[in-house]
């Protein structure tokens, strides 16, 4: 699979094993054909999870990664790709309609844009929230203490 | 004052509310349910766009139960997050625990003793039991039935008697540690599960008799909450909704984990994708599981409870993502170790959020109060949506 895909698109992607479990590492820019490559001919038709993992000390500093499953083949694979702070990706919601929510928990928590995803809010913390906090640079006990001063009318959530 | 005299009479053409356009204002009406009601198992708040009685479209507002679960593991060892866990899906907090173990025990290569596999699958099962016995009794008051939530209440409280007694803690259990378990099971263990497995039986019969033919539990519940199962896959939805779709897949099957594969059961299927046929598929995976429960309790081998473990976990550079099927669908953990003795990233995918994204596309087209009953045959569990 793994050759073909490479065949098609050139050297942008990296196919790895760990612990017996397969991922890709695939260039920021073969982003969203890859994917839906693999949904309409690899038959990975469901979408299990989108997350991010933050390396503040790399030169791009986020890991997004799609976890895919295949009902017809009963096989899993990851897709990972980097990206700088302050880029965005392509939204993979018109591929899996599940990405909506799963993009806008990665959103909320690295503050890492998708583009085209039709209602890109945060979704676990309130609108008005300044900060990402599953940034490394965000402490444990940080928070937009002027959110919660003004919303909650407590002098700190501590 | 005027003198009610002089008034006109009432003439039949001014009162006639169809010549009256203000009078039935057809616009469409925005109302919000929640955060606090007592139908939305927790904190949900649900923003509804109506037309009359009809469900235009919902937006689900969540996150107020929010904790950082994920950023708290990220500073704390792999040992000190283990009981974090449990608090995410509160009504399963084994199967959370279990999913956690054996993600860390893969990442870090080791695989707990036979013995405690099974001790594991046996309390898993029973987990699985509780919470649906839990659904089960919230749902069917949802709806309208007192009377099952008496009853479920009453047989749950035999099993959290079994998990107290094994571990001291009735819900958030901790039952399971990296590498196989804690403690040895107490004498007379399986003893109790067995007596547990023939007083439950005719349990589930008598919630069948009470629901499964009730006339007003039909109607309330058949042709609610329709969603495909291609809906399903695309929406991501998994657990008994997908397989009332018709959609046979768990991943105890599919994939397995722990020793599940020694065990010989079946998985329920539905056709219709409604509200009835999610509730006669988790009955028919309560019967499931007390099968295996009654085959593992019989084959528990003797021998060590704990794998060669460090004390101080340092798992190699890496990265995993282990998946098991829980009571509400699809509970995966993704972690990723930097080799230190915190892990650097815990993503833990919830089935109940993903599952709850489908609510819009359910209660489209339905009535105000089939809403209720879609939350309910969802199963969602807020601790485990909001993380």
């Amino acid at each position: 699979m793994v050759a073909r895909l490479k065949g098609m698109h050139g050297s942008g992607i990296e196919a790895l094993t760990h612990l017996g479990q397969n991922y890709m590492v695939v260039d920021r820019s073969l982003m969203p054909e890859i994917l839906q490559v693999l949904r309409n001919e690899e038959q990975f038709d469901y979408c299990v999870d989108i997350t991010a993992v933050h390396y503040p000390k790399r030169e791009k500093q986020f890991d997004v990664v799609w976890v895919l499953y295949s009902f017809p083949r009963n096989e899993r694979i990851r897709v990972k790709t980097q990206i700088a702070d302050g880029a965005s990706l392509e939204s993979s919601v018109p591929i899996w309609a599940t990405a909506n929510w799963l993009e806008r928990e990665v959103y909320d928590m690295f503050g890492i844009k998708f583009d085209g995803h039709p209602d890109l809010k945060r979704i676990l913390l309130p609108d008005g929230w300044k900060g990402y906090p599953l940034r490394k640079d965000y402490g444990i006990l940080q928070q937009d203490n002027e959110w919660v001063q003004i919303n909650l009318g407590i002098e700190s959530g501590q | 004052m005027t003198d009610p005299n002089t008034l006109s009479p009432p003439s039949l053409e001014t009162h006639v509310a169809a010549h009256d356009d203000t009078f039935l204002d057809t616009n469409e009406l925005v109302i919000n349910m929640g955060p606090q009601h007592p139908a939305t198992h927790g904190v949900l708040r649900v923003i509804l766009r109506l037309d009359g009685e009809k469900v235009l479209g919902l937006e689900c507002v969540i996150g107020y139960l929010h904790r950082g679960v994920e950023k708290i593991a990220e500073n704390r060892t792999y040992t000190m997050f283990n009981p974090y866990v449990d608090r995410m899906d509160y009504v399963a907090a084994v199967s959370n625990g279990l999913g956690y173990c054996e993600a860390v025990e893969k990442l870090l290569s080791v695989e707990a003793p036979p013995r405690a596999q099974y001790v594991r699958v046996i309390l898993t099962e029973l987990n699985r039991i509780t919470s649906h016995q839990l659904w089960l009794g919230t749902h069917a008051l949802d709806i309208g039935a007192i009377t099952p939530l008496f009853y479920t209440f009453r047989d749950r409280e035999e099993v959290l008697k079994i998990f107290e007694k094994y571990c001291g803690a009735r819900l958030t259990t901790h039952a399971f540690r990296i590498g196989g378990l804690q403690y040895e099971t107490y004498n007379g263990f399986e003893q109790e599960v067995k007596n547990f497995l023939n007083f439950f039986r005719p349990k589930i019969d008598e919630y069948e008799e009470l629901l499964t033919t009730n006339r007003i539990w039909v109607e309330r519940t058949r042709k609610v909450g329709v969603i495909s199962g291609e809906d399903c896959i695309a929406l991501g939805v998994t657990g008994p909704v997908l397989r009332a779709s018709g959609v046979k897949w768990d991943i105890r099957k599919a994939q397995p984990y722990a020793n599940y594969k020694n065990f010989d059961f079946e998985i329920p299927t539905g056709q219709n994708g409604d509200t009835y046929d999610r509730y006669l598929v988790r009955m028919a995976e309560m019967r499931q599981s007390v099968r295996i429960i009654q085959q593992a309790v019989e084959g528990i081998p003797e021998g060590p409870i704990m794998a060669k473990v460090p004390k101080v976990m340092k798992p190699p550079v890496g990265e995993v993502y282990h998946s098991i099927e829980a009571p509400k669908g699809e509970l995966g953990y993704f972690i990723v170790s930097d080799g230190s003795t915190q892990p650097y990233r815990v993503r833990v995918r919830p089935p109940s959020f993903v599952n709850l994204q489908a609510l819009d596309m359910m209660c489209r087209g339905q009535l105000v109060a089939d809403v209720i009953a879609v939350i309910g045959t969802l199963d969602i569990v807020l601790g485990e949506v909001d993380r």
